[in-house]
Formats: C-alpha cells, structure tokens, sequence
C-alpha cells in the first residue's frame, strides 16, 4: 500500500503519521509538497496535522483553496481513501469533502491531552479492526475542534452511520465532561458518504508506540494496512 | 578618522543618554570613532554596548563558569550550546529570557521570546525538538497575575503549537518579589549532525551578505535598551518597544534554513535577535576579524521611509543574516523562494575591519567594527555579600499534624499542578514524548536511535534569596537530580541569570555568590555551562526579585526504554528513601506555606553526597531494580510520596523513624535524596551500604490511600483533587 502525505506550509505532523503507517504497512509514505502539481498514485491521500498558513484566516481555509485540493477532491470522488487529521479534517471540511465545520473550542484554550474515544462503526477502511462501541485512548492537540453541523446534518450523519468516532469516558459513556471541546452530539471523526473520507480531530497516529504512552491508534493503521494492500 | 557621514547629524550627549548610555560610555565611543557619532552610529553603540547584548556587568563573573569538557563541542559565545551525545549526533541548546517584554504585552512578549530561542538554536544546524519554559509571577493575590499568566501561556502554546515544537517541560512559581517582573525563560533543545554545525563568523571578503525570513517594520526599535533598564509606573507605555511573533513564518524559516543547510551554499548564519541587524552584522564581522558593508535600501521593509537608525536597531521577528558562497547564492535563493520567504542580497563581506552602512549610495555610518565589540565597557561591579542567616532547628518550627500538612502544601501555588498551564502547550507533536510534563524530567526520544534525552529546569530563587552561593549549587544540583531521577546521565547545562539591578552592591552580591555556588556544583557534578543568557535590572521601583538562576539541563539516557517515571508502578513494592533526612527546615515550604515564615538558613549542598546518590541512584534504574524514581525537593519526603502516588493511583504505608521529629522528617527540605521503588529492598540496601550511600526503607506501595503508620490517611483521589483544583479555579475566577 503506498500512502502520499500532503504538505502545506505550516503542516507539522506529518512526520509523526509518516512513522505511524509506515510501521503498519512496511512501506514508507511519500510527502508531496503543495505546489506540485502532480499527485502521484497512491493508496491513500493523507491531509496530516499542523497550522496550514498559520491558520491566521478559518483553521484550514486558505490550504482548501490550494491547487493541489481539486486533485484530491477528484481522487475522492474516485473512491480513494482521503484521511485528514486534525488541521486535515478542518481542511477537508474548508474544501467540502465533508459537512460541517470546525469551530474554536469551547473553552477557548488549545488542548494536549489523552482523550477517550467510542469507536461508533467499524464498517470503513478506517476502523475495519476495531469493534464498534470499542472504547480507545489517543490524544488531542488543537484550539479548533469544536464540530459543528446543523441538526438535519448531524441527524443523517447519525442516521447514515457516518459518525465515526465520539468524545467519551473511560467506560464509554458520551458525556459532557468528556467532551472538552464541545463538540456537536461529541463528534470526533465523520465520514463521508461513500465512506472513504474520513476527517477527525484526535490523532491516532500519536499511540502507536508502547513507548511513548499508548498503542491504541494502532488499529486505526493496522486497519488501513489490511484494507488497501 | 572615520569617514564623514555627510548630512547625517552628529549626536549629543543628551541622546545618548536616552539611549542608556552614561556620559563615559559616550566619551569611550567618541574615542573610538575619532569624532563624534552621527544619531544612527549612537543607536548602534547604545544597543551594542546594552546591559542585554554585552553583558558588561556580568562578563567578569561568567568567566567563573566552567564551560568545557569531553562532551562539549561548542561553549559560550555562538548562537548556543553544542554537546556530543554519541553516534555522531549533537544536541544544541540555550534558554534565554523575555521577561520585560513580557510584563509589558504577556502575549507577544512570550511568543517571541520562544521564537528567538528557537532560532538560536535551528541556526546552528539543528532541528529543533523540545521546548520548555521556566516561569515566575508575582504573587496569585496580585491584580496582574492572572491577566499574565492566562497571556504568557498563550504566547508559548500560541507559537510553540504552530512551529509544531513540542512543549514538554518546565517549572511555573509564584512570589510577591515577581509582581512587577515576571520571568519567562524559554529553552530550546535542537538536533545535528556533530559534523554539520553553523557557526556565525563571517569569512572570505567579497561574499555576499543575505538577508532572509520577514520584512523589517519599526517594532522593537531599543528593545535590549529597555531589556537593560528598571521599570518605573509608566513601563506601560513602552508596549511599541515589544515585537510581534509570526510563528507560521518561523515554521517556514526553519524549514528553508534546514533545507539550505543541507547544502554547502552557508559560509556563516545568524539570527536577528536582540539588537537586530546590529548585532548580527556586528557579531558576524567581529567574530571574522572582518568588516561588512550593507546596503540599507536593499533591506526587505513592511514599512515606507524608514531610516537607517530604525532598520538597524528594529527587532522584528523571524529574520536571519547569512553568508554565502557566491557560486551557491541561486541554490538559495530557489529554496527561499520555494518557502515564500524574503531574500535579499543586502551587502558584502569586507576586508576593511568596519561596519559601513550605505542608504540609495551615501554612506550614513562608518565604524570600526573590532573596537564595538572588544572595547565594549566591562564593569567589575562593587558588591556585598548577604548576610548569612541562622538555622533552624526542628524544635523552633512549629510541629503540624502531617496529612493536615501535607493537604495544604499540596493544594499551594508553587506545588499546585500546572496542568492547567501544559494541556495548552502541544507537548506531544513530532511523536517522541516519552515522559510528557509534569514529572521530575521529559524525555524525548532521538529519532531513529534507541536512546532519549532528559530535559529539566530547575531553581529554587528562595534559597538564592537566603544563601545566594547555596542557592546557586543548589539549583543546579537539583537540576542533576531531575535527570538523574529518570535514568539518565546529566551533560551539560545552560543558564539563565535572572537578576536585580546590577548597580546595587547587594544584588551584584547575589550573582556573584550565585555564580560561585553554581561553579562548585558545575565542578564537582561535571556539569559545564555551554550557553546561557543573563537578564538584569528585573526591579521596579527600587525593588528586586527573588535572584533567579534557572538552569536548563540536558542528559543522556543511552536506553531509552530503561527510562523511568515517578508513579508507583505496582502495588506491594518497597519504598526506599536513599540519601540523608536530617529534617531541614530553613526556608522549606513547609515553613513558608503553613507558618508565614520565610526565615532561616536553606539546606546545605554536599555535592560530594549529591554526586554518590545520584551515580548509585541511575546504577539502581539502569540494572532495573528500580521501578520508580522521584526526586525530593520543594515540600519534603511526604510531598514527594504524595506525587508518586498521584501520578499512578496507587497508595502507600508510611513509617518515620521514632527518633526524629515527624514534620522534620516529613516536610525537611534536605538535598541529595530521591524515593525509589522496588520489589525486594535487600539487595538495594546492600549496594546502597557498598556504595557508601544512606538508604531506609519507608513503606510499601498498595492500596488507595496515603497511610501514616499509627496516624492518619488521606485517600489519593482527594490529594488528587487537591493538588488539580487551585490552578484552574485561580483562572477561573
């Protein structure tokens, strides 16, 4: 499975999902630089982490407006795999490939932390390895992660299974405490309607080292690993 | 005789007073140019010969500092500090202050301070890789604290996210002294190739001079002038004189500067820090033995009609100064180009020895360059010691139950978690976190490698208060300690002297005494000092902080998986304090927090002891008989079991030895101990009598609660509760 990881000026995680599938799937990722025009093949496109422009307009909004996203839109209407983390999933969303948007959080403070999240499907090439209700632990780090949609959005996002993953407590229960940024109906990650674009805030990519705090964004790879090679 | 600088005006001594300069340093620069400055070569004396950019009060003393050895590739002097770690890598470190920008624009000052730390250290070669951030407000009660800590925070997170650098340590204290001069020292540490590290000496005449990064504006004009002077009321409105930070746009000088280092286009390179485009010309040649001729019109500026004066002295942000190779000038170019940021030709590299500063043709200063550096004023200031302070006996200190104790000091400012303040700082980006805040170390893995580096900063400014000479060996014996406590070997440090004004023989006693505990322990830890940075004149109104010597260390922990954290690791272990408990009180916490008393001598430094400890400690982590490892500092033995037992949800059965006075034993703030856990104590206690080091046994860790034998409990999670509540509810409010 070959992975291409989109760069942007200001992306700062790439490295970090870089490491993550390339331990799952035994291949390096190729980073493509914004400005080429060229998308080479690839597998899976990922939008990774970081502060794109600065994130001085909307989080996400002037790397929607990049040349290199008509490729990518036109990839994902194909059906390939679109992943877009945190920055990603506000660039994502900013560029359509997604409803809803990104709002500040509500405590109006960046969050670092390990958040528990529930696993609401495992019918994707995301989450295939996972059962769904499971509960896992990855960790957050943004100050724009506030989902929201309008309720007819969010109740055929419901409706359709497309949540893919939720804010929730360490027994798996969806509470407001747990939702530190305030999220609609604690919303973490939502797929598109095909199902191979999958925008969420948490990175997974961060616990797939035992030795760095966590290993249960494993799945999330070994899940990718298994579906695209 | 310099030549006439035409129309340009010459200065007076009036303005140079304006500048901060005294009438002598006015006289001394008239000597040196044979005639009179214009108001632009003022400006650029002024700013040179700055308390912030020449360290003409403290020169003499950091002379003291021991500054090399086997692991030391380069010391004080460069942009910042270089030492061997192995393989062929290098570690690059410098922590440096913001403190008066800070008090003035919390935000802005912040950000900026962690991106000039930054770029100290991505100039020499490295990619950064861990931030930290030693801080000190004022008291909570005061009406600006808040309002600063809620905008110094953002600053660091604000910056510090958006490079994606993460943020993985540092120290946050709270003392009436800092009300009107807070202190934010921000530490970078930075990754090279041993064999592929910059430096900022110009060479080869001819070779053009590049200018890069942002543009220039009129932010910060005189920055390090006011860096390098008492506050007064009116400190306010001296809000024009703080820059503004543009993380994105350091992101993308890092990366361009990364990328072009790759190459051999780089003859010299150095950051536009302090001082601006003076200083880095100015250091540029000097260091060369060189001269540099720059053409100011050629400078990238934001803003229209700026004078000489003004793009000399700006300090706007996200700027370097390079020299290349002239056949390499398109290579760089391209790769500035590619990263959309300014790149401009704006001089050359002279043989002459003199800085020549042209505007549209017509020379507007001409100055020697060797004389502004090496005939900069160095002062051997008068000072007095303080005097020495009685000790306190166990019996004059008033005996507390010890959990009623133990509650209060665990829920007090300087003990309360900073949670609140590292859940804002992306502490985990780049994937190498391997102790995340809150524990005596971070520990950030070397990409690639099976090993780690411990990071910590430490100070304990009461104690340099009390006793400055133990105050200084103490702060970085306590440092040592840190990183000893997660299992690495401690290598070197950099400091950041934050201090009063100089001219006041008292204080002036403080750094001097300072300096010298500090050196003992540097000798005698072999922990040499390869970068730092000294901030001066933090007073306002007369008044003086607490002297603040923070230390920045950097150790090896050559097994990274072999690194150990704080929490109890398993229930039925035994809990072994190694390291003498005599149950000092002077100047403990214990003292301060629950009596009001802020008196008494601090505890001694036996940094022989210290040093056999430590060395058996890490022996005892590295073989794996031990599971657990916590220093123990600021509030004593049972806060420091508090800790571990709060960082697992674990709890403990607690003994004290029936000859000494409990809260002595308990809240004693003696040095050169650590708490340890493991399975069987025997064999520890064993290598602990062969290695000549007091070790005893004080528990056994299980169950959910802190329990005293024959006296009271406390259950973890309301410690827990205690211990997180104050911050967020201060902030809160």
């Amino acid at each position: 499975m070959q992975a291409a990881i989109i760069l942007f000026p200001g992306s700062n995680r790439e490295q970090d999902v870089h490491d993550a599938l390339h331990r799952a799937t035994g291949k390096a990722p190729l980073k493509v630089w914004h400005r080429d025009t060229n998308l080479p093949k690839a597998d899976l496109i990922v939008i990774p982490g970081g502060f794109s422009y600065g994130d001085y307009l909307r989080c996400g909004a002037m790397a929607a407006h990049s040349p290199i996203m008509r490729e990518v839109k036109a990839r994902a209407d194909a059906g390939t795999p679109v992943l877009g983390i945190c920055n990603g999933f506000q660039i994502i969303t900013e560029a359509g490939l997604l409803p809803g948007v990104l709002l500040t959080n509500r405590t109006l403070r960046f969050h670092c932390k390990d958040v528990h999240l529930r696993v609401e499907t495992s019918q994707s090439v995301y989450t295939r390895r996972y059962n769904a209700g499971q509960v896992i632990r990855v960790p957050v780090a943004h100050h724009d992660g506030n989902y929201f949609a309008d309720k007819d959005t969010l109740d055929r996002l419901e409706g359709e299974g497309r949540v893919a993953f939720r804010y929730c407590s360490e027994a798996g229960d969806v509470v407001d405490q747990s939702n530190d940024n305030g999220s609609a109906r604690a919303i973490a990650g939502i797929l598109n309607e095909k199902r191979n674009v999958l925008g969420l805030m948490p990175h997974p990519e961060d616990a797939t080292d035992p030795l760095l705090g966590g290993t249960d964004g494993q799945g999330f790879f070994a899940s990718l690993a298994e579906a695209l090679s | 005789m310099s030549q006439d600088t035409g129309a340009e005006a010459e200065a007076t001594l009036d303005q140079a007073r304006q500048f901060g300069l005294s009438e002598d340093e006015f006289k001394r620069a008239c000597r040196i140019m044979g005639r009179t400055p214009n108001f632009t070569e003022l400006g650029i004396f002024s700013v040179m010969w700055s308390e912030h950019c020449s360290y003409k009060s403290s020169k003499v003393w950091l002379k003291k500092l021991p500054t090399t050895g086997a692991r030391v590739i380069c010391g004080p002097g460069e942009n910042a500090g270089v030492i061997d770690i192995g393989d062929g890598d290098a570690a690059i470190f410098k922590m440096e202050s913001h403190n008066h920008p800070s008090f003035i624009e919390p935000y802005q000052g912040a950000a900026t301070g962690v991106g000039g730390i930054l770029r100290d250290v991505f100039t020499m070669g490295a990619r950064p890789i861990a931030n930290l951030n030693a801080l000190r407000f004022g008291s909570p009660d005061h009406p600006k604290t808040r309002h600063l800590i809620d905008g110094v925070v953002r600053g660091i997170g604000g910056y510090g996210n958006c490079v994606g650098v993460p943020t993985v340590g540092g120290e946050c204290n709270f003392h009436p002294s800092y009300n009107g001069n807070i202190l934010v020292n921000a530490m970078t540490v930075g990754l090279a190739r041993a064999d592929r590290i910059f430096y900022s000496a110009a060479a080869g005449p001819g070779n053009p001079v590049i200018y890069v990064g942002a543009k220039t504006g009129r932010d910060g004009i005189h920055g390090a002038t006011m860096a390098s002077a008492e506050f007064s009321e009116d400190n306010e409105s001296k809000r024009p004189t703080v820059q503004v930070g543009d993380p994105f746009t350091e992101k993308l000088l890092i990366e361009a500067c990364l990328e072009l280092m790759e190459s051999d286009a780089i003859v010299a390179i150095q950051d536009m820090g302090a001082a601006g485009l003076t200083s880095s010309s100015v250091e540029m040649a000097g260091k060369g033995g060189l001269g540099i001729e720059l053409a100011l019109d050629q400078v990238p500026t934001r803003e229209e009609k700026m004078s000489p004066y003004e793009i000399m002295l700006s300090e706007s942000q996200e700027r370097m100064l390079m020299i290349l190779k002239p056949e390499r000038q398109e290579l760089a170019r391209k790769i500035f180009d590619k990263w959309e940021l300014d790149f401009a030709v704006i001089g050359r590299v002279t043989d002459s020895g003199r800085l020549v500063l042209t505007m549209n043709g017509r020379t507007v200063a001409d100055m020697p360059v060797g004389p502004l550096v090496t005939e900069a004023p160095l002062y051997e200031r008068p000072w007095t010691p303080a005097p020495s302070l009685p000790e306190l006996t166990a019996k004059s200190v008033e005996a507390r139950e010890p959990i009623a104790a133990l509650k209060q000091l665990i829920a007090c400012p300087d003990l309360a978690s900073k949670r609140w303040i590292w859940e804002q700082y992306d502490h985990l980006v780049m994937g190498h976190t391997m102790q995340r805040p809150g524990g005596d170390a971070a520990v950030v893995r070397i990409p690639g490698r099976n090993k780690a580096l411990a990071l910590a900063t430490d100070c304990t400014p009461r104690y340099c208060a009390a006793d400055p000479k133990r105050g200084g060996a103490q702060a970085v014996a306590e440092n040592w300690r840190n990183l000893t406590a997660v299992g690495a070997l401690p290598l070197a440090i950099t400091d950041n002297m934050n201090f009063g004004n100089p001219e006041r023989p008292e204080i002036m006693g403080q750094f001097a005494l300072c300096i010298e505990g500090m050196r003992e322990a540097c000798v005698a830890l072999d922990y040499p000092v390869v970068s730092g940075n000294v901030s001066l004149y933090n007073e306002t109104n007369g008044s003086g902080i607490l002297p603040t010597p923070a230390i920045g260390g950097v150790g090896l922990i050559d097994d990274a998986p072999r690194n150990v954290s704080l929490g109890f690791k398993h229930e039925g272990e035994i809990i072994v304090v190694v390291g003498q408990t005599k149950g000092w009180l002077g100047q403990s916490l214990y003292l301060r927090e629950l009596l009001a008393r802020e008196d008494g001598a601090p505890p001694p430094v036996d940094l022989k002891a210290e040093r056999r400890n430590g060395d058996f400690v890490r022996a005892q982590i590295r073989t794996g008989a031990a599971s657990a490892c916590h220093d123990i500092s600021d509030g004593g033995l049972l806060v420091a079991l508090a800790e571990m037992a709060m960082a697992s949800g674990i709890g403990a059965t607690l003994s004290a030895p029936q000859d000494q006075p409990a809260h002595a034993f308990w809240f004693g703030e003696d040095q050169a101990r650590y708490v340890l856990t493991c399975r069987s104590a025997e064999a520890l206690l064993q290598a602990a009598q062969k290695a000549d080091v007091p070790a005893r046994v004080v528990g056994k860790t299980g169950g959910g609660a802190l329990t005293l034998a024959g006296g009271n409990a406390i259950s973890v999670a309301e410690l827990k509760g205690l211990n997180e509540a104050w911050l967020p509810a201060y902030m809160a409010q």
